[in-house]
């Protein structure tokens, strides 16, 4: 479980999270949606220990993430950033291989190996994989770094915005590789989505932010309404109902 | 492929120690193979410490264009040398023990160098802010030790003088013990942490997502930077572009950035570099001293070719 208890942190005098509480319960996908600049990249970056928390107290399967060491850490939680950019020269398969590292500090295994070309296959790099990360597509980059949180194969998996530069069919396999994840091997995704249709059709809860504080946590039903969304968002957008899902028309 | 180039760089560093030791042997025999023993043990110390110095320092920046030496880390060696002479006058620094001084320097500039860099690195300085202050430090710390060279008296400052400048022709062999276990050691810590290496290149957030503490890491690398940087400094004195040259040769030797690979790799061109330039110079072109100065020039040409080249992606 990650509890996250009273957390407010504040850049310089700006507020950028207020008292913020969640818990979220092992197993399933929740979904982190809100408006740009509403804290949730901060939030995930705080429960992933790459800002030191100011204020309240978070912790991943009892660890406390702010006194275990960073490596113990790295065995239970992988998180992939909005905006994560690879100076390195790496070819692909060298890249997804890096998630491999806190388990053996470097050393690949045999089954190391196999967990890398699992990653590797199951987001089509295989034609890709020796080749420079600087080489590749906008998306295909994306998919290598996905391959690599999940090469880490932790419990718990946060990630920013991974649909980013996904066309239709890897944004939709990716959810559905996480749904299948979540399913079969009892693994928690916290994903941050700006599509709430995404979130609608696989997370099994929505957790809606906005200037710093959660204003809403419940299933995709409970969210994915004209007034809920419009105080969100600040706008008002129809919504239907598909196979028992609703999808929201921001479209229109 | 990287581990057949590595072999032929391996192949090549041992042909350019054996030209050196060999070629124009003549007279007494024990006797000149003993000096060009010591001098090849201080050569190869020197091209392997300012190789791998460098790689490391790439690493941790996060670029390819910046050294320890154009960060001024020589030069900060250099005033920290003068601000000893400076403390304990000329006549206590000649005869203080060599190894207890040439120590002295060494945690000197760790210390300084942690100092100065750390809170650079800790604010994410883009390269070219990093740059500009690679080149004020130089200038500032070349001119901090002019002027402490102007405070002392001239005799006293004569003991430092010597030290100033790049001579590969007369290296500090009365150091080379002392700086050979300085950089085996170090050497040894680096190559302990080249997996640890591959995974700082990704950058700050990616490396404390695969558990390794940025802070504590990055520290340490540093000291070990400013120790081989204080090694090579001592035996051969500043040089500006060395590094530079030989960890970008390296990498397209290689074409790899993995340290496994890329450490190694640095280490060997430096020895190619440095001791196949020295028996070439020496014996070919007739004229050791002008080595420095060629190395220098490539370097700075390969400076000015990767600036333009990073510039124009
Ligand atoms: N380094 C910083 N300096 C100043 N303000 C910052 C800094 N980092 C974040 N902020 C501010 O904190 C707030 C929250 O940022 P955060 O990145 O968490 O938002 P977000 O919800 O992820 O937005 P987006 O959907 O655009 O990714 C924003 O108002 C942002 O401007
Ligand atoms: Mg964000």
């Amino acid at each position: 479980m990650i509890r996250i208890e009273n957390v407010s942190f504040k850049h310089r005098a700006t507020p950028i999270l207020s008292d913020i509480s969640l818990d979220i319960p092992k197993g399933g996908v929740v979904a982190l949606i809100g408006p740009n600049g509403a804290g949730k990249s901060t939030l995930l970056s705080l429960v992933a220990r790459l800002q030191p928390l100011q204020a309240g107290v978070i912790s991943v399967d009892g660890l406390p993430v702010d006194t275990t060491p960073s490596r113990d850490l790295a065995k239970v939680l992988a998180i992939l950033r909005q905006d994560t950019t690879i100076a390195s020269r790496l070819r692909v398969r060298e890249l997804v291989g890096f998630g491999r590292f806190p388990h053996g500090r470097g050393r690949l295994t045999q089954e190391d190996d196999a967990i890398v070309d699992a990653a590797v296959a199951q987001f089509d790099l295989t034609d890709l994989s020796d080749r420079f990360i600087e080489t590749l597509s906008g998306g295909q980059r994306q998919r290598a770094l996905v391959a690599m949180a999940f090469a880490q194969d932790t419990d718990y998996l946060l990630l920013d915005e991974p649909l980013n530069n996904l066309d239709m069919y890897y944004a939709r396999a990716l959810m559905r590789s996480l749904r299948s994840v979540a399913d079969a091997n009892g693994k928690t995704v916290v994903i941050v989505l700006h599509d709430i249709n995404q979130a609608s059709a696989h997370a099994d809860r929505i957790v809606a932010m906005k200037s710093g504080r959660i204003i809403a946590d419940g299933t995709p039903g409970e969210i994915l309404t004209p007034d809920m969304l419009d105080t969100v968002f600040g706008f008002r957008m129809r919504v239907e109902t598909i196979e028992g899902k609703p999808f929201a028309l921001h479209q229109l | 492929m990287a581990d057949r180039r590595l072999h032929g760089l391996g192949l090549a560093a041992l042909a350019a120690a054996a030209a050196f030791l060999a070629i124009g042997l003549k007279g007494n025999i024990a006797f000149v193979l003993e000096l060009r023993l010591l001098k090849l043990a201080a050569l190869v110390q020197v091209g392997v410490a300012i190789a791998v110095s460098t790689v490391i320092f790439q690493t941790v920046t996060g670029n390819r264009i910046l050294t320890p030496s154009i960060m001024g880390l020589d030069a900060l060696y250099l005033f920290g040398q003068m601000l000893l002479v400076f403390l304990l006058g000329g006549v206590g620094y000649v005869t203080l023990d060599p190894q207890l001084k040439f120590g002295l320097e060494v945690v000197l500039l760790m210390g300084l160098a942690c100092a100065l860099l750390l809170p650079m690195l800790r604010s994410r300085l883009d390269m070219g802010l990093m740059l500009l202050a690679g080149v004020v430090f130089g200038v500032l710390f070349r001119s901090l030790q002019s002027l402490l060279a102007r405070l002392i008296d001239p005799n006293e400052f004569a003991v430092v003088q010597s030290a100033s400048f790049a001579n590969f022709n007369a290296v500090r062999t009365d150091l080379l013990v002392f700086a050979a276990i300085v950089t085996v050691v170090a050497l040894i810590i680096a190559w302990r942490a080249r997996h640890v290496l591959d995974v700082i290149s990704l950058g700050p957030d990616a490396a404390m997502g695969l558990g390794v503490s940025w802070a504590g890491t990055v520290t340490g690398l540093l000291l070990l930077v400013s120790a081989l940087v204080a090694v090579s400094t001592a035996l051969v004195g500043p040089v500006a572009f060395f590094g530079l040259l030989v960890a970008a040769l390296a990498e397209r030797i290689v074409n790899s950035r993995r340290h496994a690979v890329l450490l190694p790799a640095a280490g060997l061109t430096g020895i190619v570099v440095l001791v196949g330039g020295q028996t070439l110079f020496q014996h070919a072109l007739g004229n050791a001293t002008a080595l420095g100065v060629v190395i220098e020039f490539v370097g700075g040409l390969i400076f000015l070719l990767l600036l333009v080249l990073g510039s124009r992606k």
